[in-house]
């Protein structure tokens, strides 16, 4: 059992926890994702650490509530345990060699690129940050890039905070203008990921994209989380648990993850109706 | 005591629950020998002085001995002895493929069928659940200590023989569950968790720990382990990642590896009613290979409500290498073997007016070729060829592939210095030693996907040669 050490929600439907797990907080790395069950009958759902505190011996998770786990996760308080907590899975953000990096977030996603961009700039690299969300009542993480940026640029889609438009609107002003970086990382929804590498791709920027396909084990088991690169003409499976989650975004086969992660839509969905339901009786 | 022995030629059958009904549930398929049943089966045994279904065993169970004791209807006897050898008798009664081992070397089978050695094992080990009052207890501690990665049936006989031996064993696993393959892999129908859970639990009387939710490799590394203070480490981490075909269409939705199948199926409880995780239920399903793992998923697809499912297997009934049990059972569930069948394409759906259908990326069927067998192979099984133009289309809604994994990544990849072949199997010698000094391996780690009791046999090598190193005789 991993006790909740801490809980705040960024936004009405984002949280973050921080968990008491220490042998994940001493290794987990920037890129790195975990693998929790909420209770015993639960299912196993993957989620990206959005830091460690290895003195204190915490992982922080930040995770938005769009299914029944998820909205099952966000009832557990500070204090109260969670059932199984495993960790660190997935290869690490690669950072050598990279000086001058572009960090793209979409929604969510942003909670996953804070640590890396935080990262880099640990690591003295000049950080780029580009973090959009719906609308305002959306936005997290907002002071936590200013700290770890030297430029950052916020956009919403309906312009009701910073700037109107989506993230590839300011990544596409700088590439005309000239400006390059040694590598743009982007991590959010598969289709903003897509259109940043659309983006990037005249300009010839590298681009890595963090993948969150479906998972179960997260340990290079059951092969679920496969998904096609495209390298040199020829289609290769590779897996996000172990090969991933960073893969080389002009590689990648949107298309195909897209609909990959659409396969269990309709039972999710029904499955987080129920579970709310069941709250509704409680609250 | 000498018995006059039961000549009969053939030996008892397993009762099992009728295959109608059986389709639809996931109980146990074998019901198992009543002590009456096992009396009469025990009695055909000669006793034979040289013991040739000893050498038959992996882990070299004392057979006539514990035939003898339920002769004498000492159950708790043949138990006892059963567990001399075997940490997991009740798991291994059930899915070893004894037609291949101990009762192809038994005497009685040259004319007729051989003793019921795997049914008498299961037998006695259910006796002993059922009846057993007193608790496996742990010896006195001979202040080494092991670690033991996985506790699959490879790490749950090295954890077990040498916890008898007064070692501390720590063993760690990825899951959230003890058991690998046990509990992940074997369904429900065919080994119950119930038992699984029943010999960790004797496993813990022993005094092993058992930590879930650690994976090594990433968690902690085999180095930092033996900085814990560990002196021997045993690697049973299993099966890795599945083998797909590289065929098109196998990215569609509803084409599954058998390990995700059965991992939801099992593992994720997938089969109760209203799960946690979602599977794919009903509708038509192919599973392709000819494995012990796709009878597993064929017949778990059909107990989740699928109303027909095809196996696809390349070669002939002679070369399918699922066994033979497995096969007849599959077969009287009403499973369609389409044989000497090859898959070239996996159909899906797309609507060319929407591209939101949700339909979309579905899949909708598979197109194989047929073939016949040409010259023998390096296997020495003759080697399937297709046919030309014999092309044809199976309307299905989802594909389990069952045709193989290949070993985890995971330790080779943080373990400086361990010696992986080819394949990626960890390289042992005749003791499980790895090119790592202290670092013993077995299992499918090392061998590639083979069997629950060769697994066994290898992490009792292991033990012993933990034993020898670190003079825990002493």
């Amino acid at each position: 059992m991993y006790k909740i050490v801490r809980k705040k929600a960024l936004n009405p439907t984002v949280t973050q926890m921080e968990i008491d797990a220490p042998l994940v907080a001493k290794k987990a790395k920037p890129g790195q994702f975990i693998i929790l069950r909420v209770d015993e009958a639960g299912e196993r759902i993957p989620l990206t650490v959005a830091g460690t505190n290895p003195e204190e011996g915490t992982v922080k998770i930040i995770f938005q509530i769009v299914g029944a786990t998820t909205e099952l996760l966000n009832h557990k308080n500070e204090g109260e345990f969670i059932q199984d907590f495993a960790g660190p899975l997935g290869v690490a953000t690669h950072t050598d060699g990279i000086k001058k990096v572009c960090i793209v977030g979409g929604g969510v996603g942003c909670a996953i690129a804070m640590p890396v961009a935080q990262e880099f700039h640990r690591l003295g690299a000049e950080v780029t940050s580009i973090i959009g969300f719906r609308n305002k009542d959306l936005l997290i993480l907002e002071d936590e890039f200013r700290e770890c940026s030297d430029r950052l640029m916020v956009m919403t889609d309906d312009g009701s905070y910073a700037r109107q438009g989506n993230v590839t609107l300011p990544l596409k002003e700088m590439l005309t203008a000239g400006e390059t970086f040694d590598m743009i990382i982007t991590i959010g929804p598969l289709i903003m990921m897509k259109f940043v590498v659309e983006a990037a791709k005249p300009f010839g920027v590298p681009v890595t994209a963090s993948m969150n396909p479906i998972m179960i084990d997260g340990t290079g088991m059951c092969g679920g989380c496969r998904i096609t690169l495209v390298q040199d003409g020829k289609r290769v499976t590779k897996f996000a648990c172990v090969d991933g989650p960073d893969f080389n975004g002009y590689e990648i086969d949107f298309d195909e993850a897209m609909s990959r992660g659409r396969m269990y839509f309709d039972y999710e969905r029904k499955a987080h109706e129920k579970v709310c339901n069941l709250w509704k009786g409680v609250d | 005591m000498a018995f006059k022995p039961n000549m009969r030629l053939d030996k008892n059958p397993m009762p099992t629950q009728d295959p109608a009904v059986r389709a639809h549930n996931f109980n146990e398929v074998a019901t198992g020998y009543s002590e009456d049943v096992a009396l009469d089966e025990a009695m055909r045994c000669l006793n034979c002085r040289n013991m040739p279904c000893v050498s038959g065993c992996p882990v070299n169970i004392h057979i006539p001995a514990f035939i003898e004791k339920i002769k004498e209807g000492d159950f708790e006897g043949a138990y006892q002895i059963i567990t001399q050898s075997s940490s997991l008798p009740a798991v291994c009664g059930r899915v070893c493929p004894q037609e291949t081992q101990c009762e192809q070397k038994c005497v009685r089978g040259i004319k007729g069928e051989p003793v019921g050695i795997g049914r008498l094992e299961r037998f006695v080990a259910d006796w002993h659940n059922a009846h057993a009052k007193e608790k496996a207890v742990a010896p006195k501690s001979n202040g080494h200590k092991v670690a033991i990665v996985g506790s699959g049936p490879s790490g749950l006989t090295c954890a077990g023989d040498l916890a008898k031996k007064g070692y501390k064993v720590t063993v760690y696993e990825a899951l959230h569950t003890a058991g690998g393959v046990l509990v992940y892999g074997i369904p429900e129908f065919r080994l119950p968790k119930s038992i699984v859970a029943k010999e960790v639990e004797t496993l813990k009387d022993l005094g092993v720990d058992i930590e879930p939710n650690v994976i090594i490799g990433k968690t902690l590394t085999i180095d930092e382990l033996f900085e814990m203070g560990f002196e021997a480490v045993f690697v049973g981490s299993g099966a890795g990642l599945p083998n797909f075909m590289n065929i098109p269409g196998e990215a569609y939705k509803g084409v599954y590896s058998a390990n995700e199948f059965l991992t939801r199926s099992n593992l994720m409880k997938a089969y109760l009613d209203d799960p946690k995780t979602p599977i794919m239920k009903g509708g038509k399903v192919a599973v392709v290979g000819g494995g012990n793992v796709a009878m597993d998923a064929a017949r778990t697809a059909l107990r989740l409500g699928a109303e027909k499912v095809y196996i696809v297997y390349r070669r002939s009934m002679e070369e399918l290498p699922a066994r033979r049990e497995e096969v007849e059972h599959a077969e009287e569930e009403g499973i369609d073997f389409r044989l000497l069948c090859n898959p070239v394409e996996i159909l899906g759906y797309q609507n060319p007016d929407d591209p939101r259908d949700p339909k979309n990326g579905f899949v909708t069927g598979i197109r194989c070729i047929q073939m016949e067998l040409g010259e023998p192979d390096a296997s020495g099984r003759r080697r399937p060829v297709a046919i030309e133009g014999s092309e044809f289309e199976l309307e299905v809604d989802a594909v389990i592939m069952s045709i193989g994994t290949s070993p985890n990544p995971l330790i080779k990849s943080t373990t400086k210095g361990l010696e992986v072949n080819k394949w990626g199997g960890i390289i042992v010698n005749e003791d499980g030693l790895t090119s790592r000094k202290g670092v013993y391996a077995g299992g499918d780690a090392v061998t590639g996907a083979a069997t629950v009791i060769s697994a066994m046999g290898a992490g009792k090598i292991a033990a012993k040669a933990i034993d020898e190193a670190l003079g825990g005789l002493h």
